[in-house]
């Protein structure tokens, strides 16, 4: 293409100067990111390209002229314009820049020598490259109580603050929980909370890592390390199933930070506490470091288990350990062995064990999932949409969890996508949520009748069925509850199919890598390659052999089978069914009722607790391979750590046991697992490699079309009792949050949330503790009145550290209806 | 509160000259809507509303009105730079008077506030503007009253609110007011003060507020003294408005003169022909120095202006004029200096003014600013060094890079140079912290240097320290800023 | 447990209600506080806070930008000597040395009995009556050391009662706007047409009133 053609298919860029270069620049782009994009760097403090402009710190004055003469002007607050001339290294921009940072220098600490920012600090740096060298300021520096905590994981020091106004700016405009902001005026202008209330945002380590001082320090990394003794690796959180792309860092073999990486498809840079402080679970004491064997069988010491799990095992090594597991599974009856789990690994790790449960233990009762998602048939074969095609369709539908709770990366793409009004979200929920307020509507529901609410409003007259029908859409579905059925979620698709067609779906995924696990063929029925037992592609069939029969059970048909004494063998891979498992009684049969149980897990969870084995195995950041987020991007994960005592990757357990066991699983190494994922599935084939890119690589679409489920009416109600609704916490006291000694305090405490018309009908005051009842169990816990609530809902954490929310929970009914009585009896009215 | 009378504000000086916004001032109940009615109260509203609003902005438009808050900027010209198709559009009137020396806008409040919410009304009838919030200084609580008082007043007798005259013409005028906070005059910072924000202003170009304003929608920031024009210019004509004064600079305005003269007071003078030389030691103004005293220097235009001498005398009011010579009219104070005046303390009080009034936003003036109070305030005590001199222009080079504009000196030789600065802040409170010293040290050298001549002798060693200050930094030092900000 | 009184509360809604966003309201509402406290407390912040659909730190992040909240107790009066240049050129310091002296505080200090409060103030718009001061926001002009003793008398001797209200009440008159004569705030985003008299301005019965 000639120059000539190529500036006619492109007429809407702007022509502008800069240093001498001609460059074309986007209509509207700011002068600085122009620069940016030309390789020209112009200092700054307050600009973050994340972020509006706010043209405070004045660090980006260059000489624009446009047609008047050059004029000093900030480069964050000026978009380009045709014929526009930049000079960011004249003589008066220099001045200006030497003399923006003398200012800022005249009452900063200069404390470099013990500040943890010394050594990445932007203000050290552009002082280096921009600054006068020497100062005149001979006066006493501003003082203030050296770092004040503004919240359990973030200190200010507000005589190293800047006030460039990134920190207040992220707060307010990115994550919207505007608690800190400038205070006092002028020369004495502070960054501070509320006397009582901290900073407690789930984002609030962002702050951190955009602050261009030192004056935000994070808890967990102060006086940790210095940046030049990092060293670090890209990879992709795992914490969610959002997959933000981060820098993983360590210190002698400890990781010691997390910070985001912006990637436009993802994160933008910015990463939720959970992932960011994740970390500290990696080195946490409690790990298991041996292979565990339990002196007396599973299910007969749960007295002893809980009083001291630990004391039910004796380290072995793992010739023992696999050598027992490997006579169990040779011993167990035809169909007799089930694999629970594989969510928190590699693609590699699901890769290796899925293969191991088909050809070597020949078995389909293989689930990721444990009762809490979608089928997995429609999370892999629903006509699938991106992040960036929610955060820029006509209407994104939200049926889902609290995104801010379950999946908070994606709830700030969203919200930004909102507030920037990319798109327009429609919300249906048994709670208000995280979004509600950045909603163009919020239908409230009662629990599980999410379906009926929108079959009504598209086959009534409102008009969303029209807005629907002239636009795209992206709906985010997901699990609102555990309380009620996946069928209903998975109705929700089939209302919005049948009636809009052109519909695209974000499953709302939750656990680590949970989308990879499936696509690797962890699920009854389903093959790596995003493909159905039933009809299994060639290349994978050469491979692996015939597959096993008969489709398997999920993982509510594994603990029942468990529970009745099927299952001989049962693998935890890396689940902890007793507390994510919906159904407690069910869980607690399934998991004492399995003849031989395997823990393969890092921690002694209170599943393992009741195993018979546990196998100790590597984790986030001590090994390497791929994963898949939520949309289906796979990226690559990085090893920068090495795993204590003997834990090993779940891929090497699976291929060390597939020998013990007779087999070959064909690999010994990562990188073969990686080629043999991209060699077998059709899928994956672009997109595993290993010139992976940040970026990641967006599988290509399923092998197969889904079926959706029958539509039926919801549930009838029973017009006086309440509706159970799980929701999640992000700290919700899970392994992650348990086990970082950062995160601990922050997990959320029990009660019981009901409308107050529906406390009124209780007829007890907010806070008494009562008494729910469902056809499964009871509960008592506090009683408090929430306005967020929909009528007729009872909404309570799930799971929860200190309360068995599962005891009410039967997984074969549809919803979870509960009354609530007071102490006196009475039921509720 | 019903036996609670308004108390009289005082400072008001009548003269032979033509008046226009004052014309009711003479009178004790001039804030009445009865003495507001009985003088040609409402008649420029309703010959306004006897046209279309386009023919009402014309009227405005030739009539030159130039904003009196302090830029000058046309009115007529500023409501056209609304964007077409854009509504709705809001009217914020500038009553944060609060410039050092300045205060025609409060007696305009306090003692005619009909005829300023008549001038709004017709604003709001030529431009569209659905809705008129009136931001009140915090500090003028008598303001406040006359105004809630007559706005009170003008809905129950149907002037202000719904149907207005009968008519379709609606709108709502909302007395809003402050907390204290001189930046919150700037319009872009009244905005934000409006929004319930802190009052830090935003960077205007590329966009003015009459293009993105409150909330975002297009609003026009008009001062309360260019209001109060606009009943007289409806019931007048525009070319009745231009027959006083200039063609550049028409009508009359309101100047305030204070400080060391026989009869300080707020005179409304015709504007572009009047001079300083006229409003100094003219007999109808302000009659001269006091006796045995001699004029030393003179801030013509509210404290951020770069001073005049004697020499400037002769100069009128007019900005095609005071430009050229190194200083700006700004929003009508002048503040007289005789020779008893301690040049460096008088430029301290300026000073320290703008310092203490930075809202923090951009660092140039948050720290600058300060700066300079400091440097000077030793140069001031005694306990400043000739280099700190030398430090007073370098830092207020950070803050207006490139040549500073000031008046000529004759006797030294020295030409002027001319408004407006350079600068590397947002608005204007940087740069006019550094005004007055750079005006005092240029016009009056001698009085810096002797003060800091006993001292040359410690400035000894290199001629700059390290990059950094003396303060310990180490949280055992005291920890209340209170103890190291400057609080006058 | 609600920080306003029954008839601010209604006051502020009166407030919000003449807004097209409620944090527009923040400031006046903050003044309700003071003047029903006498200084600006956390409950009242806050309180404002729900009122206005913000967080408590952005309530205090602009209360504390603006120099007349008054986030402690201070005394009954408040007497703002003007500093700036007209003052002072016309004696502000000598004015202040004399109050200090009068009232046994410093500048910034509250006399032990919670009557006055002492400040140095800044350009009060009154620079042709220098010396100023404003107590409570009201003028005293051109004062004198005897004028500020007899000033100091009055207000001890409550003779000044009427004219001058506790600190926290400003502005003793309030607008109201009469339901039947509101046009009523609308959010902007409700409106995207022309108001109607710009749609069509001519023959409207213009004057008529």
């Amino acid at each position: 293409m000639s120059d000539a053609t190529a500036a006619e298919a492109a007429p809407s860029t702007v022509q502008v100067t800069i240093n001498g270069i001609a460059v074309d620049a986007q209509p509207g782009e700011l002068v600085i990111a122009a620069a940016d994009r030309a390789g020209v760097h112009i200092p700054r403090f307050c600009y973050h390209e994340r972020m509006s402009p706010v043209g405070m710190c004045r660090m980006c004055l260059v000489e624009i002229d446009t047609g008047r003469g050059p004029q000093l002007q900030p480069s964050c607050m000026v978009p380009v314009s045709p014929e526009m001339v930049v000079d960011t290294t004249s003589e008066r921009t220099q001045r200006a820049q030497e003399g923006v940072l003398e200012l800022l220098l005249i009452n900063h600490p200069l404390d470099c020598p013990v500040c943890d920012k010394g050594g990445e600090c932007p203000l050290q740096d552009q002082t280096m490259a921009y600054g006068p060298g020497e100062s005149r300021f001979v006066e006493e520096k501003r003082h203030f109580q050296k770092p004040i905590p503004i919240s359990d994981l973030v200190h200010l020091d507000r005589e190293r603050c800047i006030l460039c106004d990134r920190c207040t700016r992220f707060a307010d405009e990115v994550a919207g929980d505007p608690l800190i902001d400038f205070t006092e005026r002028g020369n004495e202008t502070q960054v501070l909370t509320f006397p009582g209330e901290p900073f407690s945002s789930y984002f609030s380590g962002n702050t951190v890592q955009i602050c261009p001082v030192g004056a935000l320090t994070a808890s967990p990394y102060r006086f940790k390390a210095r940046p030049w003794d990092l060293v670090e690796t890209e990879s992709t959180c795992t914490t969610c199933a959002v997959g933000c792309r981060i820098a993983v860092q360590s210190s002698r073999n400890e990781l010691v930070r997390y910070l985001g990486v912006d990637i436009d498809p993802v994160n933008h840079g910015w990463l939720c506490d959970k992932g960011r402080f994740a970390f500290g679970s990696v080195a946490s004491p409690d790990r298991v470091t041996r292979p565990l064997q339990a002196r007396t069988p599973s299910g007969t010491t749960s007295d002893i288990a809980d009083a001291e799990p630990l004391r039910r095992f004796q380290p072995t090594d793992w010739a023992s350990a696999l050598g027992a597991v490997a006579a169990a599974v040779k011993a167990a009856r035809p169909g007799a062995i089930a694999v629970l789990g594989g969510a928190r690994g590699t693609n590699e790790d699901a890769y290796a064990w899925s293969k191991l449960a088909r050809t070597v233990l020949r078995t389909d009762h293989v689930d990721a999932q444990l009762g809490d998602g979608l089928p997995a048939e429609l999370t892999v074969g629903l006509p699938a949409a991106t992040i960036d095609e929610a955060c820029n369709a006509d209407t994104t539908l939200l049926v889902c969890g609290d995104l801010r709770e379950e999946l908070p990366v994606l709830h700030l793409r969203l919200r930004g996508a909102a507030r920037a009004g990319t798109t327009r979200l429609v919300e249906i929920a048994p709670t208000t949520t995280g979004l509600t307020r950045n909603a163009v509507r919020s239908e409230q529901c009662r629990g599980g009748e999410a379906a009926s609410v929108l079959r009504n409003l598209l086959d009534g007259d409102d008009p969303l069925a029209g807005e629907l029908a002239s636009g795209s859409v992206v709906v985010v579905l997901g699990r609102s509850s555990v309380s009620e059925s996946a069928e209903a979620t998975a109705e929700v698709a089939a209302v919005i199919s049948a009636r809009v067609p052109h519909s695209r779906f974000l499953v709302a995924a939750r656990r680590g890598n949970v989308r990879g696990a499936l696509d690797m063929g962890l699920a009854p029925g389903m093959l790596p390659g995003r493909a159905l037992s039933a009809s299994p592609p060639r290349e994978l069939a050469a491979a692996w052999g015939e597959p096993p029969g008969e489709r398997g059970h999920d993982a509510t048909g594994i603990l029942a089978a468990a529970a009745s004494g099927e299952i001989d063998v049962l693998f935890l891979l890396g689940a902890d069914p007793l507390t994510d498992f919906p159904d407690s009684m069910l869980a607690r049969l399934g998991v004492s009722g399995a003849g031989m149980v395997v823990a393969v897990d890092s921690f002694v969870s209170q599943s393992a607790a009741e195993a018979d084995i546990v196998l100790p195995a590597a984790v986030f950041g001590e090994k390497s391979g791929t994963t898949t987020n939520l949309e289906g991007r796979v990226s690559a994960v990085g090893e920068l750590v090495t795993a204590p005592g003997s834990a090993r990757p779940d891929w090497m357990i699976a291929a060390e046991l597939a020998v013990m066991c007779g087999g070959d699983l064909g690999f010994l190494s990562v990188d073969e697992i990686t080629a043999e994922i991209g060699a077998v599935c059709a899928t994956h084939a672009s997109a595993i490699g290993p010139d992976l890119a940040a970026d990641g690589v967006l599988a290509s679409g399923a092998a197969f079309e889904p079926e959706f489920p029958p539509e039926h009416v919801a549930p009838a109600r029973d017009a006086y009792g309440l509706r159970l609704v799980c929701s999640r916490k992000l700290y919700d006291g899970g392994v992650t949050v348990g086990q970082t000694p950062a995160l601990e305090s922050l997990a959320a405490d029990t009660v019981m949330r009901v409308h107050p018309v529906d406390l009124e009908r209780v007829g007890v005051e907010s806070g008494t503790e009562v008494e729910v009842h469902s056809d499964r169990g009871a509960l008592r816990l506090p009683i408090v009145a929430d306005a967020g609530i929909a009528r007729g809902n009872v909404v309570v954490l799930f799971p929860s550290p200190d309360i068995d929310v599962g005891a009410l929970i039967d997984v074969t009914a549809p919803v979870t209806d509960v009354r609530i009585e007071t102490r006196g009896g009475e039921a509720s009215r | 509160m019903a036996s609670y009378t308004i108390p009289h504000a005082p400072g008001f000086v009548a003269n032979d000259a033509p008046r226009i916004v004052t014309e009711r001032f003479d009178h004790p109940d001039s804030y009445t809507l009865e003495r507001y009615l009985a003088t040609g109260g409402y008649e420029g509203l309703r010959a306004a509303l006897e046209r279309t609003p386009e023919e009402v902005h014309g009227e405005v438009r030739s009539a030159t009105l130039l904003g009196r808050g302090g830029a000058g900027f046309p009115a007529g010209v500023k409501w056209g730079f609304c964007p077409p198709g854009v509504w709705p559009r809001y009217l914020v009137v500038n009553g944060d008077e609060s410039e050092p020396g300045t205060y025609k806008d409060r007696l305009l409040m306090e003692l005619d506030p009909h005829q300023l919410i008549e001038g709004c009304l017709i604003a709001c009838y030529a431009v569209g503007l659905s809705q008129c919030f009136l931001y009140i200084r915090g500090e003028m609580a008598v303001a406040q009253e006359r105004v809630a008082q007559a706005l009170n007043e003008a809905y129950e007798a149907g002037w202000v609110g719904r149907n207005i005259c009968g008519t379709d013409f609606s709108v709502d005028i909302v007395l809003h007011w402050g907390a204290g906070a001189y930046v919150v005059g700037e319009e872009t910072a009244l905005i934000e003060s409006l929004e319930g924000n802190r009052g830090m202003p935003r960077l205007k170009p590329p966009y003015f507020p009459a293009a993105i304003g409150l909330y975002g929608q297009p609003t026009i920031v008009n001062n309360v003294e260019t209001l109060a024009n606009l009943p007289w210019i409806l019931r007048h004509g525009a070319e009745a408005f231009t027959a006083i004064g200039t063609p550049t600079s028409p009508g009359t305005r309101m100047v305030a003169v204070s400080g060391h003269v026989q009869r300080p007071g707020v005179y409304e003078i015709t504007n572009g022909t009047t001079t300083f030389r006229d409003l100094i030691y003219g007999e109808d103004y302000c009659g001269g120095m006091h006796p045995g005293r001699e004029l030393k220097a003179f801030v013509p235009g509210g404290g951020s202006a770069p001073w005049f001498t004697p020499a400037q005398l002769e100069l009128p009011f007019e900005a095609s004029e005071v430009g050229p010579q190194g200083s700006m009219l700004g929003s009508g104070a002048v503040m007289v200096m005789d020779d008893t005046t301690d040049i460096p303390a008088a430029a301290l009080t300026l000073t320290k003014f703008y310092a203490h009034e930075s809202c923090g936003k951009c660092v140039p003036c948050r720290e600058g600013a300060t700066w300079l109070e400091r440097v000077l305030r030793r140069v001031c005590d005694g306990t400043g060094t000739p280099r700190d001199l030398d430090v007073l222009f370098e830092v207020g080079a950070s803050i207006c890079p490139g040549d500073f504009p000031h008046a000529a000196v004759p006797e030294r030789g020295l030409e002027p140079k001319p408004f407006p600065y350079q600068m590397t802040t947002i608005c204007f409170v940087g740069p006019s912290a550094f005004a007055p010293v750079h005006s005092a040290m240029t016009l009056f050298p001698e009085e810096f240097e002797a003060r800091v001549a006993p001292n040359a002798h410690l400035d000894t060693g290199p001629s700059h320290g390290p990059a950094s200050g003396t303060g310990p930094s180490d949280g055992s030092a005291p920890n209340s800023i209170s103890e190291v900000a400057i609080r006058v | 447990m609600s920080f306003f009184s029954e008839e601010n509360r209604s006051l502020a809604r009166e407030i919000i209600g003449r807004y097209p966003k409620r944090r527009s309201a923040m400031i006046p509402l903050l003044h309700v506080a003071q003047a029903q406290a006498g200084w600006v407390t956390e409950e009242a912040m806050v309180e404002i806070a729900e009122l206005v659909d913000t967080t408590p730190a952005e309530v205090l992040g602009t209360c504390s930008f603006y120099e007349m909240f008054k986030r402690e107790p201070v005394g009954k009066y408040l007497v703002n000597i003007c500093a700036t240049m007209s003052c002072a050129l016309a004696g502000a310091a000598e004015l202040m040395e004399h109050a200090e002296e009068r009232l046994g505080v410093r500048a910034g200090g509250t006399t032990p009995d919670g009557l006055f409060t002492l400040a140095s103030a800044e350009c009060q718009a009154a620079c042709t009556e220098a010396p100023c001061l404003q107590v409570n926001y009201r003028y005293r002009y051109r004062v004198d050391a005897d004028g500020f003793d007899q000033l100091v008398d009055d207000l001890a001797g409550g003779a000044l009662d009427d004219e001058i209200p506790p600190h926290g009440v400003t502005a003793r008159v309030r607008q109201h706007i009469p339901a039947d004569r509101a046009v009523g705030a609308v959010p902007p985003e409700a409106v995207n047409e022309p108001p109607v008299w710009m749609a069509a301005p001519a023959g409207n019965g213009a004057g008529s009133a």
